[in-house]
């Protein structure tokens, strides 16, 4: 069996002296790994970081076997954000989440939107937001995406400024006031009624929203933690919005 | 089933040297007969040199360096500049510098880096000593030797705002284009490092 795909490099390990098992996220395949021969080599080892964008292809003589792969480096998304900490911190973040993703399922949709939001991770200003919105993409294609569009209750779409933490829809302002102590805040640049610059509050807020329903829905029943690298990155952009 | 050629003592000599680094299951046999044919100039001494290794090896309990005495050779080396700490992840990356001979100054072996995907904390290094080391009046500069790997730079980083409090200028290693590298095979994370990075001629 044989494949060639664009992929993700989300995850490498050293497998003896001189080879390396390489873990990406491809564009039609999904999450796979493979064992490149050489992966520790002086020429492979700045191709094998993570968040590089790779042309892979795989070989195995099962589908269900590890399999070898061979990796071309497409984009260096690693070395252009490892002099910037925010950016190196939210290019791990991604790529620790990504491994909530199952093994050899394609997400095509959620591959493209990652390939988006790291196109912009030399744009400051733009990609913190890109990633909650990443996020709940991600949240979308692990079956348990939010319902932003609408209120839960009134079915209105005016000022829909909380989010229920128990089914992960929108609640109008005005629905949502007795409960509001109970309720998350969904924050502006994330309304569709609502478009904005974003702001750090709301940036937090948007982190908070993802936060709770990647830790309950996912990471919670998974007995997994929330990546440090995603903690680390809230707090590298707390520290920008307080000063 | 194979026939077994020698007997177990040596099978066991062979399967041992072949998980050191370097040899396999092929080397490890003729690096086992080496020594059993040079029984007396090889073996000998390296069973004494290996007993006295396993007695006397320490880790240094000032910069986890290893060596026989705890402070270590390069602790105690008083021709050392003590104003400069260089922080390295590994021991061999301190071999390494010195190989290079670059600069005569103080090490920090931090054991590792931070690593999220494998679950590798801050907890996991020997960063409070190193914390500790830059408090002191004498440090004037840290060099973050630390591998160019997401990994390495994410640990730069981490130390870099521990550091910031301290009176020390922390600096770290450049990046970009080695000797006798030709642009052309260069990849494009470093060729984009060699361009961020450069100097006016």
């Amino acid at each position: 069996m044989h494949w060639s795909d664009e992929a993700i490099i989300v995850g490498v390990r050293p497998h003896g002296e001189t080879a390396a098992i390489a873990e990406v996220f491809s564009s039609n395949h999904g999450r796979w790994l493979g064992l490149v021969h050489g992966g520790r080599s002086r020429r492979s080892r700045p191709v094998l970081q993570i968040g590089n964008v790779v042309d892979v292809s795989w070989k195995g003589r099962l589908p269900e076997h590890l399999g070898t792969m061979t990796v071309e480096l497409r984009r260096g998304y690693a070395g252009e954000a490892m002099s910037e900490p925010k950016t190196l911190t939210a290019l791990t973040s991604m790529c620790a989440l990504l491994h909530l993703v199952a093994e050899r399922e394609p997400h095509p949709n959620l591959y493209e939107v990652t390939q988006f939001v790291l196109g912009f991770l030399d744009a400051p200003d733009v990609w913190p937001a890109l990633i909650v919105r990443w996020e709940l993409s991600l949240l979308d294609e692990l079956g348990f995406g939010l319902d932003l569009s609408e209120c839960a209750a009134t079915g209105s779409n005016d000022q829909l400024i909380y989010v229920s933490p128990k089914s992960g829809r929108a609640v109008s302002a005005s629905a949502g006031e007795p409960y509001k102590d109970r309720l998350l805040d969904l924050p502006s640049f994330l309304n569709r009624s609502q478009r904005g610059a974003v702001m750090g509050d709301d940036l937090m807020r948007g982190f908070e929203l993802t936060g709770h329903f990647l830790q309950t829905r996912v990471l919670g029943p998974r007995e997994r933690k929330m990546p440090t690298a995603r903690e680390r990155l809230i707090t590298l952009l707390k520290r920008v919005s307080e000063a | 089933m194979a026939k077994q050629i020698v007997g177990p003592e040596i099978e066991r000599l062979v399967q041992l040297l072949a998980k050191l680094p370097g040899l396999g299951p092929r080397s490890a046999r003729k690096a086992a007969l080496a020594l059993i044919k040079k029984r007396e100039d090889l073996l000998v001494p390296l069973n004494a040199a290996m007993t006295t290794a396993i007695e006397r090896i320490v880790i240094c309990g000032l910069c986890g360096n290893v060596d026989t005495m705890a402070p270590c050779a390069v602790c105690r080396d008083e021709a050392r500049d003590p104003s400069v700490l260089i922080v390295v992840e590994d021991v061999g990356d301190l071999w390494a510098l010195e190989r290079a001979g670059v600069m005569k100054a103080r090490y920090h072996v931090l054991g590792g880096h931070i690593s999220p995907l494998d679950g590798v904390g801050p907890d996991a290094l020997n960063i409070p000593s190193l914390i500790e080391r830059a408090g002191d009046e004498a440090i004037k500069e840290v060099i973050l030797a630390l591998n160019a790997t997401v990994e390495g730079q994410s640990t730069a980083h981490y130390l870099t705002e521990l550091l910031v409090d301290k009176s020390v200028t922390v600096t770290r290693l450049a990046q970009g284009v080695p000797i006798g590298g030709e642009l052309d095979y260069l990849d494009e994370g470093t060729l984009a490092a060699a361009i961020k990075s450069r100097k006016q001629v």
